[in-house]
């Protein structure tokens, strides 16, 4: 199983870790890993602002870069969306059209690759904390990933699954929705990281870097005990990775 | 109450800073999503439900044309008379016409949220005609000289002690919070009215094209008597609420009920066909229908946002809207507000004055897995966002800054040059401090930029990593 690497800018600047957990785990778990060379931005914050034309040619390379790949998996739901989903929304150059189209149907966000591509239905490690989980607008909504993160948590052996009320609700990140309506994002992360809290789980995971890093924002400047962790993370400590 | 759209940022502010007003909008939306939640649960088919009634107005409204017609045509057979307006004005003319032919004096109406995109009410005051709204949450809102704040729920964003006061200034009584008092009270103020208005104007929420009727339902018993007890009345509505037949109309009763107010059915349906509907002879003596464009054919004219006029205003999408949990209607500033308002803002107003509406969602895609009708609101947002940007509408500094960024994410040598001095500018930074990103950084701790990169650090993996991981399996 080939699997290349797409790496969005969030994964590639701020938490590199969390995608060198995702390379590992994929390795553990037998696939060839490769990284694609000369990737750049998948064009998500500047389509999300309605700028489509501007990231037709980011749009273009993506599809060239990456369409003869056999598997591409991102630690990243809402990049994985902004490919799979969004890019049948632009004008492209004709004759790409093909590989766009098949490209939807072989670019997964992590977990949902560990499940539904390389059938895995559990993880042999250890990890001995209380995890929550947040699921993201666009892994849960764009990609229908719900199941899967879950499933893989409760794998884990002494891992301590705790659903917290409303799970499903946005953190408020929404790219730069979050300072373009700072005061109105920082109310939702608010509300998220209490229901994060009233919960009472060492640790909350995601799907998506993004929604973790403005959750995680928020918890460390409001001194919150819990941590945020991206789910590749946990799974690669769990399996002494 | 003047509201602006292009002010919503600053209304936005204003309303999260006002406790009063989101204790209320969250209880209201907090209790209607429950009750929506245990009313759907009894209807096992309910995800059918919903791609069927998708489907329903996806004929109508590529086929408007030809459903209008129809209507049109069992209208007249019913004895109703049929006006078409193509904007607000034309609408506002009309009805004032039809009032002045009446004599009218006072005129009683039931909730018609179509009235309110071209302000009926005040128009009709200015021409000294008495207009008093009759369903009790709208009737609160006009005593306050606001607009409704949820599509269904009007006063939505008062608590019982401002409904007290304003009943208590307003109409001279004894101040009271009791519900079940000041429901009295209105009740007494109103029936003297329903009695002696001579007109009746309504809303609609769905015309049958087949039997030339319209169909209005509440909760109150308001509407009915308002289209039942004064000699003529004045329906009016948008030229979407169009649908085939009866049977077509049952998907949306049943769909309608559990997403608006969580109930399984409303207490009334109104089903009204004009003085000659079924040879019943009953009712007013004369019916009039106004029906409106007011921008919806141009919105028509988009294969993709016409989805757009597929909503029925059950308000299911604004209960669950994170953002309009904590901000309610007034701060979008228009008539429609939540995630279908911001669809609505820039397509009735233009993309100039709703050029910011649609950038009030963080896209999570609740409203979309709401929606009884399965409008893909997010992506219709987008599309909208598009539209704002490509007629030159968003920030210069902006546009400036993402056409630079597409410069360099076209050229992977550079973008990697430029992506790597935030980490080093970090550095420049007291420790453990990251970039100050306006706005976002006054709650939120930013994370702090790894200097390698991920690229760096992958290609530095060794093969031994790699075996290691190969004999820990």
């Amino acid at each position: 199983m080939k699997v290349a690497l797409f790496i969005p800018c969030l994964s590639e600047h701020l938490y590199p870790q969390s995608a060198l957990s995702m390379v590992k785990v994929l390795r553990y778990i037998g696939a060839d890993i490769e990284y694609v060379d000369n990737q750049t931005c998948c064009g998500q914050p500047a389509f999300n602002s309605g700028y489509r034309k501007e990231i037709i040619p980011i749009a273009e390379r993506f599809i060239e870069l990456f369409k003869d790949k056999e598997y591409i998996v991102s630690p990243s739901g809402s990049c994985t969306a902004m490919v799979r989903i969004f890019y049948k929304e632009l004008d492209i150059r004709k004759d790409l059209i093909k590989a766009r189209d098949e490209l939807s149907n072989k670019i997964f966000e992590f977990t949902e690759f560990l499940v539904n591509i390389a059938g895995v239905d559990k993880l042999e490690g250890q990890f001995n904390h209380s995890v929550t989980i947040h699921d993201s607008c666009h892994s849960l909504r764009e990609l229908g990933v719900r199941e899967q993160p879950r499933k893989l948590l409760r794998s884990v052996k002494d891992l301590k699954l705790i659903e917290m009320e409303k799970s499903d609700t946005c953190c408020g990140f929404g790219g730069t929705f979050s300072y373009k309506f700072a005061d109105m994002s920082v109310a939702m992360v608010a509300r998220k990281c209490r229901y994060i809290n009233e919960c009472g789980a060492e640790f909350v995971t995601s799907t998506d870097s993004s929604c973790l890093m403005n959750i995680d924002g928020y918890l460390r400047k409001h001194k919150f005990k819990t941590k945020a962790i991206h789910i590749a993370d946990i799974l690669a400590q769990s399996l002494n990775l | 109450m003047k509201l602006s759209p292009l002010k919503t940022k600053k209304y936005i502010h204003n309303a999260l800073k006002d406790e009063k007003l989101l204790s209320a909008v969250d209880k209201a939306t907090q209790t209607a999503l429950k009750k929506r939640e245990d009313k759907k649960d009894q209807i096992p088919y309910w995800e059918e439900l919903r791609y069927k009634a998708h489907h329903i107005k996806k004929n109508v409204i590529e086929n408007l044309d030809k459903y209008l017609e129809e209507f049109e045509k069992n209208c007249l057979k019913n004895g109703i008379h049929l006006h078409w307006a193509l904007d607000a004005e034309e609408a506002r003319q009309i009805i004032l016409k039809l009032l002045r032919d009446k004599n009218a004096k006072t005129v009683v109406k039931s909730k018609s949220l179509t009235t309110e995109e071209f302000h009926l009410n005040d128009f009709l005051t200015k021409n000294g005609i008495e207009t008093l709204e009759t369903d009790l949450g709208e009737y609160i809102v006009q005593l306050m000289d606001q607009i409704p704040s949820h599509l269904t729920a009007p006063a939505l964003h008062l608590s019982r002690k401002e409904i007290g006061g304003i009943f208590h200034k307003k109409l001279g009584i004894k101040y009271t919070e009791d519900p079940t008092e000041l429901m009295t009270i209105a009740r007494n103020k109103l029936r003297e009215k329903f009695l002696t208005a001579d007109v009746g104007i309504s809303g609609v929420n769905f015309a049958i094209a087949d039997s030339g009727a319209v169909c209005v339902v509440e909760n109150e018993a308001n509407a009915r008597l308002t289209v039942g007890v004064p000699k003529t009345h004045i329906a009016v509505m948008g030229i979407e609420k169009l649908l085939p037949g009866f049977e077509e109309l049952a998907t949306f009763l049943k769909l309608l009920g559990p997403s608006a107010t969580g109930q399984k059915a409303t207490v009334y349906v109104n089903i009204i066909g004009g003085p000659l509907f079924n040879k019943l002879q009953e009712g007013p003596e004369e019916m009039h229908i106004v029906l409106m464009d007011n921008g919806r054919s141009k919105i028509l004219a988009d294969p993709q946002l016409r989805e757009t006029l597929f909503c029925i205003r059950c308000g299911a999408c604004l209960n669950i809207c994170p953002i309009y949990q904590q901000i309610g209607g007034h701060a979008y500033g228009w008539v429609y507000m939540g995630p279908i308002g911001i669809t609505l803002i820039p397509q009735y107003l233009g993309d100039k004055e709703g050029k910011y509406s649609p950038f009030v969602s963080s896209l999570c895609g609740a409203c979309y897995e709401i929606c009884p009708v399965r409008i893909n609101i997010p992506h219709h947002l987008l599309k909208l966002r598009n539209r704002v940007v490509d007629k030159g509408y968003s920030m210069k500094v902006e546009r400036f800054g993402i056409n630079a960024w597409a410069f360099l994410a076209k050229r992977p040598l550079l973008y990697r040059f430029a992506t790597w001095f935030p980490g080093k500018f970090q550095l420049l930074l007291p420790k453990g401090r990251a970039f100050p990103v306006p706005g976002y950084t006054r709650e939120r701790a930013l994370g702090t930029f790894d200097l390698k990169g991920f690229r760096k650090r992958f290609l530095k993996l060794k093969n031994s990593d790699y075996q290691d991981i190969k004999q820990k399996k």
